[in-house]
């Protein structure tokens, strides 16, 4: 017990050496767009729609396209004639980190809001509001999840999808043999093999790589929603005065009625390089964050 | 840097510290829930199964192969088998092991169906043993082929059979010879063992991947996860180091260089 006391004040002698560190300059970032004229957007390579590329370091999405609109009302603000946004691609790794050390301004990809997360970084109001849910071949018959115990079920390594199987399990006592894959298209590639019997991720995700299979029709999304998970742009967290500016641009974006029609763009038309449909209908969670504009974290949306 | 080292005392389901962090390990209790620890140790069980039974297939195949690509030309079965030994050896050492390992995972059980009914960490092992096997093999031939031809040549004249001459002669001395390389060959297959995440096996980096998004203390677990991958390592290469001096024949190998101090 006494290693651990010694560990606890060790850690609370550098977070005040760090405090102390970061009173500094009010904005770092709003000061540094106005100096540079550019700023770092963190971007994924392949979270259709939310964040992807379409090919030749282009990048868009419905995240992208926010940011960008969050980014061109900055610049206003600031007064700066012209902006050069710069995509930086990231990973589940590195993101946090990235946005930790300054390489990345803002990040505009599909990162879940939670308390452990929220150490580290700022979260803008959400968004998007991520549900997840399974996906199984549409002959399984499987229609909801106390049909998988004992079945396998995929789903992809880093994600809190690993995390919520294992207390989904422990809760109620079943027991599902887990298939890992290594990324989203892998962990798909198993439920299209028949090596998993179900693949439970993110919705939008299930909803992006069924629209993308060979026979979208083979695949249907099914069951209750396992967990409620915010989705925000991640900015600094020792940089509140530019969270605020994100945020009101935020503010007036919804205000202005865009939020449907950038829901209908990236979620229920065809969207490029491929012009496939994710079909993803507008959920009522969603809807509610845009009414009622808010950083809560995921841990806020699973109380019961 | 701070490293906060009570994060592997946390349980995996809700993130609070549970009761028995250390003496889960040696028995002493047991956690309601499991903790970090606990599933670190499951994962390192993992890479050392998947390791272990890789190596074994890799040391057999390593030698029966690099035995027959040395076979003397004694008729149409000799070729055959020298030429097969050479095309397996080719084949396996030429294609990167992560692929080799996604071959056997996806493509191979399509066409032979009986392997989809094997769990994927046999199908890793089995990559990995005949990827190591083909560069075992290399390395026996190396051993076979560095004696000097007279050992071969008193062996028949003795009226030994091809394979009582390996059996007797040729192999327990080519074997000691190459003990430092397959060393760090049986090092390699525990470290390209973390390749066996991509096919869904939970052992240490699919651990490190998904504990570190979990807990997102990186630098902990990938610390721990690096320290058990070298422990593991270095377990091995003591195992053959012991082997290499109980064998050694004194006048022959190691006679002039000491290699129990060349480490």
């Amino acid at each position: 017990m006494k290693r651990q006391n010694l560990m606890k004040t060790s850690l609370v002698a550098v977070g005040l050496l760090l405090g102390t560190l970061n009173v500094q300059a009010a904005s770092q970032t709003l000061d540094k767009i106005k100096s540079t004229s550019t700023v770092t957007m963190g971007v994924r390579e392949s979270s259709i729609p939310m964040s992807y590329t379409t090919g030749d370091s282009r990048f868009d999405g419905y995240h992208v396209e926010i940011c960008r609109m969050i980014l061109a009302d900055i610049k206003d603000k600031l007064g700066v004639n012209t902006l050069r946004i710069n995509y930086q691609p990231v990973t589940s790794q590195n993101r946090v980190p990235l946005v930790q050390n300054g390489t990345v301004d803002i990040e505009c990809g599909t990162t879940t809001n939670n308390t452990a997360r929220a150490k580290d970084v700022g979260f803008a109001n959400t968004l998007y509001v991520e549900e997840v849910r399974i996906a199984v071949k549409a002959n399984s018959g499987i229609t909801s999840i106390s049909q998988l115990a004992g079945k396998k079920v995929a789903t992809t390594t880093g994600t809190t999808s690993v995390q919520l199987l294992r207390k989904h399990e422990k809760a109620n006592g079943v027991n599902f043999e887990e298939v890992y894959g290594k990324d989203h298209a892998d962990s798909f590639l198993l439920l299209e093999s028949g090596r998993a019997d179900a693949f439970v991720m993110d919705g939008s995700i299930l909803a992006g790589n069924i629209a993308n299979s060979k026979n979208p029709k083979d695949y249907k999304i099914v069951g209750e929603v396992l967990s409620t998970e915010p989705i925000a742009i991640m900015v600094r967290k020792d940089d509140p005065e530019f969270k605020v500016a994100v945020n009101d641009a935020i503010a007036k974006i919804v205000k202005n009625g865009n939020m449907p029609k950038l829901w209908n763009k990236w979620f229920l038309s065809p969207i490029p390089p491929k012009n496939i449909v994710v079909g993803l209908e507008l959920s009522p969670a969603t809807k509610n964050a845009w009414a009622n504009l808010n950083d809560k974290p995921a841990e806020d949306y699973n109380k019961k | 840097m701070a490293l906060d080292l009570n994060i592997f005392c946390k349980s995996t389901l809700d993130g609070e510290e549970v009761d028995h962090c250390f003496s889960s390990l040696l028995g002493l209790g047991q956690n309601a829930d499991p903790s970090y620890l606990d599933w670190l140790m499951k994962a390192w069980g993992w890479t050392l199964a998947v390791a272990g039974l890789g190596l074994a297939i890799a040391l057999v195949l390593g030698a029966v192969m690099g035995t027959l690509r040395t076979l003397p030309d004694n008729g149409p079965m000799s070729r055959f088998l020298v030429r097969f030994s050479t095309a397996w050896v080719e084949l396996f050492r030429n294609i990167p092991i992560l692929v080799q390992v996604f071959l056997w995972y996806h493509v191979i059980p399509s066409f032979i169906l009986p392997l989809k009914a094997l769990p994927s960490y046999w199908l890793v092992s089995i990559a990995l043993g005949f990827f190591t096997s083909a560069r075992m093999a290399e390395q026996v031939r190396a051993g076979i082929q560095s004696l000097p031809s007279g050992q071969r040549a008193a062996a028949t004249a003795l009226g030994l059979t091809t394979a009582q001459s390996y059996r007797y002669v040729i192999l327990p001395m080519a074997l000691r010879i190459i003990i430092p390389p397959l060393t760090s060959e049986s090092m390699n297959l525990i470290k390209n063992s973390s390749v066996a995440f991509a096919v869904s096996v939970p052992e240490l980096t699919l651990f490190a991947m998904q504990a570190q998004e979990e807990t997102s203390h990186g630098v902990e677990i990938y610390l721990a996860v690096t320290l058990l991958y070298a422990l593991s390592a270095f377990a091995v290469n003591r195992v053959m180091n012991l082997i290499e001096k109980k064998t050694r024949i004194p006048g022959f190998i190691g006679a002039s260089s000491d290699a129990g101090l060349a480490h």
